[in-house]
């Protein structure tokens, strides 16, 4: 129907309305970061009541060395998941890449030629997600699920049930000790150093303004002459190179791998994601959120850890975490809709 | 009586099961709402809603965009509540709590994008919810199949009732979906805009319908801004405007003339600003462009200072054609030259900095991203421009939204607002504005106006006639004959994917547009 | 100028739909693809089609099957159920531990104790998917990490043996009816039930509405968020049951029971021919698609091809199924817009 009235679109997203950056809505921007960085802070507390070192710089470093790799892959995640997409296959590349480094090394290779194979099994894997979901216009989550299966499928081919260990230790002992003078493992530097990055290209390039919009309004992004299929083709190869790369930061750190390395960390990956704040639907979120997310989850493994607690357990709290992290925003919604429809029998 | 009715639409036929149909304005109405009053806010959509409805009557409401002819229709399907003013359905004031009650009072409301379930048969969609039940319960689907075959016949058309609903024309799915309002019992059926998306032949075919249902007693509420639609088909007509009744009579009783004035309350002219063209070079050259299936061997040129309108029904391959030619779908064969340089096949990037910029037909899915700010979108085009070391530089960005919010006389609050706040009208200088910011040397724009109420309608119009006189070449395409009329030098008629007449302003009237458009003679009315 | 004497006659036999033609064919096709690669198997091995060989294969195949039934309702409204494979291990480990303690309770009671445990979880799933209207993707992904964290609670590092499970209820998994195993019979009797009620009852076809158009269910006055409900809560259900079979079927649980199952549900469900974006899809094709993966499997160890390879086929094959889903739907849509749409009688 044509009217000239501000008509009422559904909007799917129920945070309020934010707007990227811009004067005001910054406040908006922010709300959700704000209470991360509460939530942060409750953590690091929770923490330290539990264990009398929490705060200790060392024990910064072991959060850091256990959450690298997982931290490594949110961030190319985040981009995917900006654009609407979902990627669930980043925890059975990061499998892949260390079974295939595993293999060829094991078989003779040199290991950097194995690192480099690792890293070309990265860009083949993104690009068969990129080309079925941009060129075939299939859905990201059918597809992924697919390659999820299919990446873990060929590592467990490759390389079950045989444990690949024996990798030099000049490389292994990088994952293990911080750098030089601090406190800092390699992989969470590399953590931020990406973030940065990531940040940056997100917040203020137009290639970052060009992904909120395809995530917003693919059609009109496309219509303003933006690239949208080459672009969802690129961060999906963009995707398995980095989660390539986490599986030989991780095979290197554990000094073995064995063809299910990494299973299940798809739910962390994307968990840390959305909990930072980025929007399933795309189109909404910050990489600080998602730095702030990681640091929450790492701090509150971390603390649990030390209590003993066992490592189900802890999944359950991510899994809490991540139902929240969708629940709060929706529920204000769901609160109105309600009162309305109460309303409106009355 | 029978009536022969002009090129549009068709000839008289005698109908339904033998007798005629006379106006029964000596029966009660079966519907009466009285000034009907509605509000958002600071907004006023409906001032004074009027309108009442006989059996056995097609009626015509007519109105600009704007006019509040939306509001009222939903005030009477139930979606909104009017804040004032009555409802009497068979002379019993009504009142609607929602779509479920007034559908229960016979009242079916046709909308212009239907609604169907595509996975489903078509005999179930009519009776999705009401399936009939057999033996324990379960669905009988042959008695499903026989009741929508019934409905159909009554209707006077055949469909497969047990074909999945994937894939039926617009045309064929309001058929369904007129079935639909049928099995309902519809007394009174309300269709908005309903010939918006069809060709030729199904138009005919709708009026066919609605002279069906007029002989089963029905009442129908026709709403449409296309005058000669109203003529074809409906015995009496409502018009309104600015949100208002503005008067209703008999369809004999009035003329085009008349209804236009009532319409728009003032001169055609100062609608239609036009300067005298003085085009320059050819900017655009489309030579044997072509589509497989929608389009074949469209040529014609642009030039600057000029406004080629291109004109045709729904369905002709206008949009198409701009679509090509901007490169959002990949041409099969032709070229496209801008000023002189060829253009490659399918890259939209690579039209924009040829110079080109296509302001879309449809504004909330392909102009604007609507949760986006107003500078935002403004900019999106510009992004390029607009940086520095890689980096978006926000102070430019800003700057250069208000210069065109400036320019365009934009109405908003704030600048950081989303689109989503504007009115149509100042969404569609948003577009404008994000467009113009590449000072483009081909602007295609298509249905400029649509959804924009009058005032900002006539400023389109005038930015558009002064843009041409600084020298912009303009592609419009546009279903408002007046429009077209009003505004271009040259316009190109398609029909069914091909051009069917290309006239100058001199040689351009409704009768010859209209005549290539349709592609048949018109016959004087009786 | 033509008149119409009267309405025209309904036709006694009406065209066969192009849908239910359409339907038939693909479930015929899983059945004809599971005889080829039951036939080839069997040149090669010719123990494959021996009555025990057989058995396995529809054991093997039917708890996959059975929870095909309840992905089958819940994609068929455009939602997902990630956490089946957790409630198969979380529901059959509750049971194995009552039998463990309380070794003289009925059998059945055992059954109704496994579909109440999935039940709850589904109304979780359920509710928080309608209620909070979160996509299902994210809550059934949670919800597996939280099932799978309280199991390892509970579980603890034991495991439940054969010797604390009554023989009446391991009876379920191993004895047969003129042959055919019992396990098979339960959930062929399951698939027909649902596949009546799913083509027969208002209520069921409401569900197919939501899929297809949510929009116009809206319109069309169906109560989705009920419905939607009820889908996950016979999900749950189903998997709740089908961990009791596991049970019984395989007479010891660990914490690992169950893992995996969703991703060959999700791969069975597909390639039987649901669409993943809803609307459309029978349980019998789901059922098809989950004998089919299983035949594979076994075919590749019948013919001693590792069975490593398990995984990238499902993974593979799904691929293979939404990529062909995907092909056959544009040249459906072509030729259906092709295809006589309604005519005036003249």
């Amino acid at each position: 129907m044509t009217s000239d009235l501000p008509t009422m679109t559904p909007v799917k997203h129920s945070h309020s309305v934010v707007e990227n950056g811009n004067g005001a809505p910054w406040r908006a921007l922010l709300r959700w970061e704000s209470a991360l960085v509460v939530v942060l802070i409750g953590a690091l507390v929770f923490g330290s009541s539990e264990s009398p070192n929490f705060l200790n710089p060392t024990n910064f470093f072991y959060i850091g060395m256990n959450m690298g790799e997982v931290a490594i892959m949110a961030l190319p995640l985040t981009l995917v998941i900006m654009t609407g997409e979902i990627d669930l296959s980043v925890a059975s590349m990061l499998g892949l890449s260390g079974t295939v480094m595993g293999y060829l090394f094991s078989n003779g290779w040199s290991i950097w030629l194995a690192m480099a194979a690792a890293l070309v099994v990265g860009v083949l894997g993104g690009a068969l997600n990129g080309v079925l979901v941009a060129k075939v216009g299939l859905p990201s989550i059918a597809v992924t699920i697919g390659t999820l299966a299919l990446f873990r499928g060929i590592a467990e081919i490759l390389l079950a049930p045989r444990t690949v260990t024996g990798f030099p230790s000049s490389l292994t002992t990088i994952g293990v000790v911080p750098i030089q003078g601090t406190q800092i493992a390699y992989s969470a530097a590399i953590f931020l150093g990406l973030a940065v990055v990531a940040g940056i290209v997100l917040h203020a390039t137009p290639l970052g303004r060009a992904l909120v919009a395809i995530g917003l309004q693919p059609e009109a992004a496309q219509f303003s002459g933006i690239r949208v299929n080459r672009i969802k083709i690129w961060l999906f190869v963009l995707s398995g190179v980095v989660c390539a790369f986490a599986g030989i930061l991780l095979t290197l750190k554990n000094a073995s791998v064995s063809y299910d390395a990494g299973t299940g960390l798809e739910l962390n990956v994307v968990a840390i994601v959305l909990f930072g704040g980025v929007s399933i639907f795309g189109g909404r979120g910050t990489v600080i959120g998602v730095v702030l997310a990681v640091a929450i989850v790492g701090a509150l493994q971390q603390a649990l850890t030390q209590m003993n607690v066992q490592p189900e357990v802890q999944n359950i709290v991510i899994g809490v975490l991540l139902l929240i992290s969708v629940v709060i925003p929706n529920g204000g919604e769901a609160i109105r809709r309600i009162r309305d429809r109460a309303r409106r029998h009355a | 009586m029978a009536r022969v009715d002009d090129g549009t639409s068709v000839k008289g036929f005698t109908f339904g099961w033998g007798y005629e149909v006379t106006d029964q304005r000596s029966a009660p109405p079966v519907l009466v709402l009285d000034h009907a009053t509605k509000r958002f806010g600071a907004v006023r959509a409906l001032e004074d809603g009027s309108i009442t409805l006989y059996p056995s009557e097609a009626h015509a409401l007519l109105g600009e965009n704007g006019a509040g002819k939306s509001t009222l229709v939903k005030i009477l399907a139930g979606v909104y509540g009017a804040d004032s003013g009555e409802l009497l359905i068979g002379g019993e004031p009504v009142t609607f709590n929602g779509p479920a009650a007034s559908r229960a009072a016979g009242v079916s409301i046709i909308y212009q994008e239907p609604t169907l379930f595509p996975d489903l048969s078509v005999a179930e969609n009519i009776f999705m919810g009401r399936q009939p039940l057999g033996v324990g319960r379960r669905i009988d689907r042959a008695a499903m199949n026989r009741a929508a075959t019934e409905i159909f016949a009554r209707l006077g058309v055949q469909l497969d009732p047990a074909r999945v609903a994937r894939g039926l024309s617009v045309a064929d799915q309001q058929i369904v979906e007129i079935a639909k309002a049928l099995s309902f019992n519809a007394q009174v059926l309300v269709m908005d805009e309903p010939t918006a998306a069809l060709t030729t032949v199904e138009v005919g075919r709708l009026f066919e319908v609605i002279r069906t249902l007029r002989a089963q007693g029905a009442a129908v509420l026709f709403i449409t801004h296309r005058i000669e639609e109203a003529f074809a088909s409906c015995q009496r007509v409502t018009i309104m405007r600015d949100g208002s009744f503005v008067r209703t009579a008999p369809i004999e009783e009035v003329t085009v003339e008349d209804i236009i004035r009532s319409m728009v309350g003032r001169d055609l002219d100062a609608l239609f600003p036009k300067t005298p063209a003085a085009p320059g070079e050819v900017v655009l050259d489309v030579e044997h462009l072509c589509r497989d299936g929608v389009f074949y061997d469209i040529s014609f040129q642009v030039r600057r200072g000029e406004i080629v309108a291109l004109a045709g029904l729904v369905g002709a391959g206008r949009t198409e054609v701009a679509r090509a030619v901007f490169g959002i779908d990949r041409r099969t064969s032709g070229t496209v030259r801008v000023r002189g340089e060829e253009l490659p096949n399918g890259k939209p990037l690579a039209a924009m900095n040829a110079g080109v910029a296509l302001v879309p037909e449809d504004r909330r899915q392909q102009g604007l991203v609507m949760e986006m700010s107003i500078d935002q979108n403004v900019a999106l085009a510009s992004l390029g421009r607009l940086r520095r070391f890689g980096l978006i530089r926000r102070s430019r960005e800003r700057e250069l939204a208000t210069t065109w919010a400036t320019r365009l006389q934009l109405r908003f609050s704030r600048m950081g607002n989303t689109v989503l706040t504007l009115s149509g009208g100042n969404q569609q200088k948003v577009v404008l504005g994000k467009w113009l910011a590449r000072n483009p040397s081909l602007l295609i724009i298509d249905e400029p106006t649509r959804g924009i109420d009058v005032g900002t309608k006539a400023e389109v119009h005038r930015l558009l006639d002064s843009l041409v006189v600084d020298g912009l070449a303009v592609l419009m395409i546009s279903s408002e004959l007046l429009e077209v009329l009003g505004m271009a030098d040259r316009v190109i008629v398609l029909r069914e994917g091909r051009i069917a007449a290309d006239l100058t302003r001199a040689e351009a009237d409704e009768d010859s547009i209209m005549r290539a458009a349709t592609g048949q003679s018109p016959v004087a009315a009786a | 100028m033509s008149v119409i004497t009267a309405p025209a006659a309904a036709p006694t036999e009406l065209p066969v739909s192009r849908l239910e033609s359409l339907l038939r064919a693909r479930e015929l096709g899983i059945a004809l693809a599971i005889l080829l690669v039951f036939g080839l198997t069997t040149l090669n091995n010719h123990a494959f089609a021996r009555v025990a060989s057989i058995q396995q294969l529809l054991i093997g195949a039917a708890l996959i099957a059975l929870l095909g039934v309840g992905e089958t309702l819940v994609i068929v409204t455009r939602n997902v159920d990630l956490s089946v494979g957790s409630i198969v291990g979380l529901s059959a480990y509750i049971v194995g531990d009552l039998f463990k303690y309380h070794h003289n309770m009925p059998v059945v009671l055992g059954f109704v104790v496994a579909i109440a445990v999935g039940a709850a979880i589904g109304a979780i799933n359920g509710f928080v998917t309608t209620v909070a209207r979160v996509p299902s993707l994210v809550v059934t992904l949670a919800m597996l990490y939280v099932v799978r964290g309280v199991d390892g609670l509970i579980v603890n590092g034991k495991t439940i043996d054969p010797g604390s499970i009554p023989k009446a209820f391991t009876a379920v998994g191993y004895r047969t009816l003129f042959g055919i195993p019992w396990l098979a019979i339960i959930v062929a009797v399951v698939v027909a039930t649902a596949g009546y009620a799913m083509r027969s009852f208002r209520s069921s076809r409401d569900l197919y509405g939501i899929g297809s158009n949510p929009d116009a269910a809206v319109l069309a006055g169906i109560p989705a968020g009920r419905r939607v409900f009820t889908a996950f809560l016979i999900s749950g259900s189903l998997a709740g049951l089908a961990g009791a079979l596991f049970l019984a079927l395989h007479a010891q649980i660990d914490v690992s029971g169950g893992t995996g199952y969703e991703l060959a549900v999700v791969a069975a469900v597909v390639v039987g021919g649901v669409a993943i974006f809803g609307g459309s899809g029978t349980v019998l094709g789901a059922a098809l698609g989950a004998v089919l993966l299983n035949t594979i499997n076994q075919a590749l160890v019948a013919s001693r091809i590792s069975a490593f390879w398990n995984g990238a086929i499902a993974g593979g094959l799904l691929l293979a199924a939404i990529a062909f889903d995907r092909w056959l739907s544009l040249r459906v849509a072509r030729s259906l817009q092709s295809a006589e749409g309604a005519h005036r009688d003249l």
